[in-house]
């Protein structure tokens, strides 16, 4: 039931992968989108899957969780290879039927992108398996620090992820409850047109917004309690420190990239 | 059959995942009709997921629910209506509060069940003075109520569905005494005007003792006892042994019987303890 809905995909491990500091994880994921974005060639492209599948393996993640990663995008996998196949030109003509032709670059075209898409979403879903909310947060806020000095609220920001993330099951929680209330009260929530189930909705909306402006004032009041005044001066309980592991890892990242403008020079297919 | 029954009623939550908890475990209960009920138990003893397998919000991992001598989800299509003979109250059910005005949300219920505008009106009217909220409360809005306030309309909203059986997890959860007081007084006052079945969820002893006629005692997802107040509370050392309190004067009258004099075994209520001391004293004197 709604118990089910889980938030974020965390997987909890202990691998080289998980402990790397979270700050580096996402300098990573970008310079790996990076790599990903300069291959001119399916050469290139593979050595970014050489690339992927090792982390994936250091990271001991499950390959069925990699490809349920995969799932959500097929659709749009799907459209833009039926947009490449059909509407890029170049190379011999394979087949054409009525104003329509399929191209030897448009079939090339269409399998690169396919592939370039599916590596991005595995490598970027890669840092939320192996990086929890929190810490992800964390590390965004560190990261956008430096904007402090034009006073973006890179504090405030992460603390507010941070509490909308730690509100979610209470919230689900919640949910369920006022949803047995008035179930028990006779409200119908499974029958009757799309309209009248949006109606249904309001018995259950109100008391949830009720309570979550009422938490969100509890918790207010508990952390002014607490002397809570913002960001400024204050010191963490986990600090982030790179260590030599996560600098080894920058070092062959930037490895592989060295190699894949090497390969775009050499053989650019 | 009594109007509540349950045969070797299980249920497992979880199950197949390593979080795999049984909650009720075979449980046979048969509740006569015009009963008030106390359910006592300690947290995680069953007694919440026991009340909600009685209207169908949870589904038994195996054995049969019976309400009025109808087989709950026998036919899926008739668990709104036996739902409807079961009036359930949640804890803090002034949480569940929505509409505009007190009349509008004690009205949702029936008009969920489908009466007519005049029989609706009917029966907010009614109970809304059986939980003692005055007319002019009716039309203002229920967030602007007090704590205790909310809660009788909270109750009011189940009352007014007419059900056979009503049942409350812990109605007085979070009040002060004299809110306290209060609702278990509109409780038995509506037990007795309509004579219809209540069950009553409560942590305290003193509440079950002052408003019951049976006691359901729970422990470790099975029914210990299902017996009359003076029968329970009779075992006070079996109860204590459970973790579970006894009214405090069963405990005096425990102890007194402890240093040797002659009290019987099932004192739970102030005014019975009077007449034995009364009783204890003129047997002195003369």
């Amino acid at each position: 039931m709604i118990k089910d809905i889980t938030i974020g995909q965390y997987f909890p491990g202990k691998s080289l992968v998980h402990r790397l500091d979270p700050r580096i994880k996402i300098l990573l994921t970008v310079l790996y989108i990076v790599m990903l974005f300069s291959a001119s060639g399916f050469l290139g492209l593979g050595l970014g899957m050489i690339y992927l599948i090792i982390a994936f393996l250091i990271s001991k993640i499950p390959i069925k969780m990699m490809l349920k990663s995969i799932k959500p995008i097929i659709p749009i996998i799907i459209f833009t290879g039926i947009l490449n196949l059909f509407f890029v030109e170049g190379g011999t003509v394979l087949f054409s039927w009525w104003k329509l032709q399929i191209t030897s670059e448009g079939l090339r075209t269409m399998v690169f992108m396919a592939v370039r898409i599916i590596f991005l979403i595995c490598g970027t879903s890669l840092l939320t398996y192996t990086t929890s909310p929190i810490t992800l947060t964390d590390a965004i806020e560190r990261i956008l620090s430096p904007l402090k000095a034009i006073k973006f609220p890179a504090h405030e920001i992460a603390m507010m992820m941070t509490i909308a993330l730690r509100f979610i099951p209470t919230l689900v929680e919640e949910t369920d409850k006022i949803m047995s209330a008035q179930k028990a009260r006779g409200a119908d929530l499974e029958t009757g047109s799309v309209l009248q189930r949006a109606k249904a909705l309001i018995p259950i909306l109100i008391p949830l917004f009720v309570s979550a402006f009422r938490r969100a004032e509890d918790l207010a009041l508990a952390m002014e309690c607490r002397c809570y005044h913002g960001g400024d001066g204050r010191t963490r309980m986990r600090q982030l420190k790179a260590g030599v592991i996560d600098w080894v890892a920058v070092a062959v990242t930037v490895i592989f990239m060295a190699g894949i403008f090497v390969l775009n020079g050499l053989l650019p297919i | 059959m009594g109007i509540l029954k349950t045969e070797n009623l299980t249920h497992i939550y979880g199950e197949g995942t390593p979080f795999r908890k049984v909650a009720l475990d075979n449980i046979n209960l048969d509740i006569a009709e015009g009963e008030m009920v106390g359910i006592i138990g300690h947290t995680g003893s069953g007694k919440s997921t026991l009340i909600q397998h009685f209207n169908g919000l949870l589904k038994p991992t195996s054995g049969k629910v019976f309400v009025d001598g109808e087989e709950l989800f026998a036919d899926k299509h008739r668990l709104r209506d036996i739902r409807f003979k079961v009036g359930l109250v949640f804890q803090y059910p002034e949480y569940q509060l929505f509409e505009e005005t007190v009349y509008k949300d004690i009205s949702f219920g029936p008009k969920n069940m489908g009466l007519d505008d005049d029989e609706v009106d009917r029966r907010v009217k009614e109970t809304a003075r059986l939980v003692g909220l005055k007319p002019d409360v009716l039309k203002k809005s229920p967030f602007e109520l007090s704590g205790g306030q909310k809660r009788r309309v909270a109750i009011a909203g189940v009352m007014a569905m007419e059900p056979k059986v009503l049942i409350l997890d812990e109605p007085t959860a979070g009040l002060d005494p004299h809110g306290r007081d209060r609702i278990l007084g509109l409780i038995k006052e509506y037990h007795q005007e309509k004579g219809n079945t209540v069950m009553l969820v409560s942590h305290s002893m003193e509440d079950v003792a002052k408003t019951v006629s049976k006691i359901l005692v729970m422990g470790e997802s099975n029914v210990i006892m299902y017996d009359t107040p003076e029968h329970v509370f009779a075992k006070a050392k079996e109860l204590t042994d459970m973790g579970l309190t006894v009214p405090q004067i069963t405990r005096v009258f425990v102890r007194l019987k402890e240093m040797g004099i002659d009290f019987p075994d099932e004192v739970y209520s102030v005014d019975y303890a009077k007449k034995l001391v009364l009783r204890l004293l003129e047997q002195k004197k003369g």
